[in-house]
């Protein structure tokens, strides 16, 4: 007999299905359903909030080749515990994700391991290097859903156009790391008042814009798509809006720390904010969360980056760029874009989970009948300490803080994985 | 010989000194007054203080230095201290030991003070938050150079006096990439001094100015009503290869060769911290003439240091 969940009471947000009532929620046999018999499981969800289980499009896991940072079991985990149900894996890793055999590997490690829906995504180069196509085809046969190398930048124009009209062939996603190399050649902070005071290298905002611009156009130039990867500036989300408005097939993410912290906090040389991109101005963090709201910036993805202590804990132009978030995503943009009023908590579980999945072309992000049950259990006025961590990593500028509204149960095709 | 009760009724609340931003008015006096008496002491005396006897006063160089190292190594013999010296190419950094182990390892050692010099920015906030004995930073990357600042202003203070209001101070050439720039430019302002930046574009953004300073991109027009001149070492190495065209551009528009001392008013002084790149920032004639405090600096460097070790080694700083 099937298993069946009849969920009553929340507060029921799906943005798929325009819907943001108190109403009931069925499960049947690991779907949404219509309707359930009598003997389903009751939850009461009262003052609680139902969302679709949230989409990341940018996760580092790790494995293979650095477990001592994270490996798919724990930052799946992590996932978990921060209301993702699905979640794409970064393909910097080691060996990288360049070819089919290390994609049959992964594959093989996720199945093993995985707590959630982990899709893998494979390098747009050889070795992430920017010299070779890595073999599309092959790698989309075995499930690879986009292609990036994250982590890098494609230098060459001409490659980046051919990779973006070969991709395409496929309907294979390429997603980008906006950088230009030279311009961050000593960069290692936002360059600004708060650069010229720490005495660290700069890193301006215009070398992501330039890419962005070139991407852009090649997306305009062969009529494919291309994704944005950790939208950081201001100027970038106008270049994107004017692309958009052109109708060029162009999508954007931005992190949870690009749309809530700025360079300030590098004040007393915490390698807990030194990511990549860096954390920039108020005035670039606000044209992050007004491109969120109408819709330029389509998704937030955290870029879950973890680090070890030992990495972390250098001098800091010795520790790595990167921060976790998956287990803090939706607490702190809660806090920063819905609590302070700058959007509807809808168009926050839209940018977590129905925008990815469309854009990644996967069923999910949705309360419609027959879609598997992902969903969240949200408590929107909880409060807690970010005091502990299913990552193998802690380090996020949050650690230690008080945070509000909590992800509180995770189900993943009916089954409570948190 | 010095008052044996230098110290008496008097705390100093730091265990380290790490950059000038922060330093109140009261406190840069206080080092100021120390570093006279231990100045006039130089001058006079040739044996040791006993202020630091039996204390081991570590130097920790990651980056090549000559007279910032030769200043502090020569101010903790002047206070009786003993010294050893770890320079980058003899310690374990080069095997791969962390910045954070070597220095535990050397508080592990009974080492009384660390003095820091190193590449990075931050590095020695980084250490000092991470050992119980007091450290000194003798440079870290582009972000400050305390003593430096302190023993140029006490040079300055020399000359006119402890009033710094009113006065106008110029720095000239590469800011960027200079820590010593930073630390004269909070250290000043805290004093009440007004501030002028000026050189390449390049090397001075437009940024600094956030920092209560006046950028300026015309040497005649930045030196004209400034008391005085500091100029900084320019360089056209790796990090700043693109910066500007050449090193014969620079001393074209920016050096302040023998032809433009009539720029600068009546009783204008020149600063550097050097080493002197002679014939590009600065020519030799007025590196040599009057105006030129340069040696001043060296001397009070001593001065200076010695200041600041004795109140950081002797520092009443909770919880360390």
């Amino acid at each position: 007999m099937k298993k069946e969940i009849l969920i009553k009471n929340a507060r029921v947000v799906d943005p798929s299905q325009k819907l943001d009532k108190i109403c009931d929620v069925c499960v049947s046999g690991g779907v949404f359903a219509g309707r359930v018999s009598e003997s389903a499981e009751v939850v009461d969800a009262s003052g609680l909030v139902l969302a679709p289980g949230f989409v990341d499009m940018h996760v580092h896991l790790r494995e293979p080749g650095q477990t001592s940072k994270e490996s798919v079991e724990t930052g799946t985990a992590a996932a978990a515990a921060g209301g993702f149900t699905t979640i794409v894996a970064m393909p910097n890793t080691i060996p990288a994700a360049d070819s089919a055999a290390s994609i049959r590997l992964i594959n093989d490690i996720i199945s093993e391991t995985a707590k959630v829906r982990v899709l893998q995504s494979a390098c747009i180069t050889e070795g992430r290097s920017g010299v070779k196509l890595a073999p599309f085809g092959t790698l989309r046969k075995l499930g690879v859903v986009a292609v990036t190398d994250d982590g890098s930048c494609v230098q060459s124009a001409e490659l980046m156009r051919n990779a973006m009209q070969y991709a395409d062939m496929f309907g294979l996603l390429v997603m980008d790391h906006c950088q230009e190399n030279t311009l961050t050649a000593s960069g290692q902070m936002h360059e600004g008042e708060w650069s010229a005071r720490l005495g660290l290298g700069g890193w301006p905002a215009a070398a992501e814009d330039i890419i962005v611009a070139r991407d852009a156009i090649l997306a305009y130039y062969t009529k494919s798509r291309i994704h944005l990867q950790h939208i950081s500036s201001a100027l970038s989300v106008g270049i994107i809006r004017s692309a958009k408005k052109r109708g060029i097939r162009i999508s954007a993410e931005a992190t949870p720390h690009h749309l809530t912290l700025t360079d300030e906090s590098l004040k007393d040389y915490d390698t807990n904010f030194k990511m990549c991109p860096p954390l920039r101005s108020a005035g670039d963090v606000n044209a992050l969360v007004e491109g969120l709201a109408d819709g330029t910036i389509d998704v937030i993805a955290t870029d879950h980056a973890p680090h070890s202590e030992t990495d972390k804990d250098r001098e800091f132009d010795c520790a790595p760029f990167g921060i976790t978030g998956l287990e803090t995503a939706f607490s702190v943009c809660h806090e920063a874009l819905v609590r302070s009023g700058k959007m509807p908590l809808s168009r926050l579980v839209e940018a977590m989970s129905t925008k990815p999945a469309q854009i990644l072309g996967i069923g999910a992000g949705t309360l419609a009948e027959g879609a598997n049950a992902d969903f969240v259990l949200i408590d929107e006025n909880a409060e807690y300490v970010y005091n502990t961590t299913l990552s193998r990593s802690k380090n996020s500028p949050w650690f230690g803080k008080k945070l509000r509204a909590k992800v509180v149960a995770t189900y993943l095709g009916g089954e409570k994985i948190y | 010989m010095v008052s044996e009760d230098l110290m008496k009724g008097f705390s100093w609340p730091r265990k380290d000194m790490i950059s000038t931003e922060n330093l109140t008015r009261a406190e840069i006096d206080r080092i100021f007054a120390m570093a006279d008496v231990f100045r006039e002491s130089l001058k006079n005396d040739k044996t040791k203080l006993p202020y630091l006897k039996g204390k081991v006063v570590v130097s920790l160089f990651f980056e090549p230095s000559t007279r910032t190292r030769t200043a502090f190594e020569m101010a903790a013999h002047k206070l009786g201290a003993d010294v050893i010296s770890v320079a980058s190419n003899i310690s374990s950094s080069v095997k791969g030991e962390t910045l954070k182990d070597t220095a535990r390892n050397i508080e592990a050692l009974m080492a009384d003070m660390i003095i820091v010099r190193h590449s990075s920015s931050g590095a020695a906030k980084y250490l000092a938050d991470r050992v119980k004995i007091p450290v000194i930073n003798a440079g870290d990357g582009a972000h400050a150079h305390p003593t430096q600042a302190l023993l140029d202003a006490f040079t300055m203070r020399q000359k006119f006096g402890g009033d710094f209001r009113g006065k106008k101070i110029t720095i000239l050439g590469d800011i960027l990439f200079s820590r010593v720039a930073r630390s004269n430019i909070y250290l000043l302002k805290t004093l009440g001094a007004s501030v002028t930046l000026v050189g390449p574009s390049t090397l001075v953004p437009k940024e600094f100015e956030k920092l209560g300073v006046r950028i300026c991109y015309n040497l005649a027009e930045a030196v004209s009503d400034a008391d005085v001149v500091m100029l900084l070492r320019i360089q056209h190495e790796r990090q700043s290869a693109t910066h500007f065209p050449s090193i014969s551009e620079y001393a074209n528009v920016f050096g302040l060769g023998i032809d433009r001392e009539n720029l600068l008013k009546e009783g204008a002084f020149i600063m550097h911290p050097g080493p002197i790149n002679r014939g590009v920032e600065l020519d030799t004639p007025l590196a040599d003439s009057p105006r030129s405090v340069i040696l001043n600096q060296v001397t009070n460097g001593v001065a200076v240091r010695m200041a600041v070790m004795n109140l950081c080694m002797h520092h009443t700083q909770k919880n360390s």
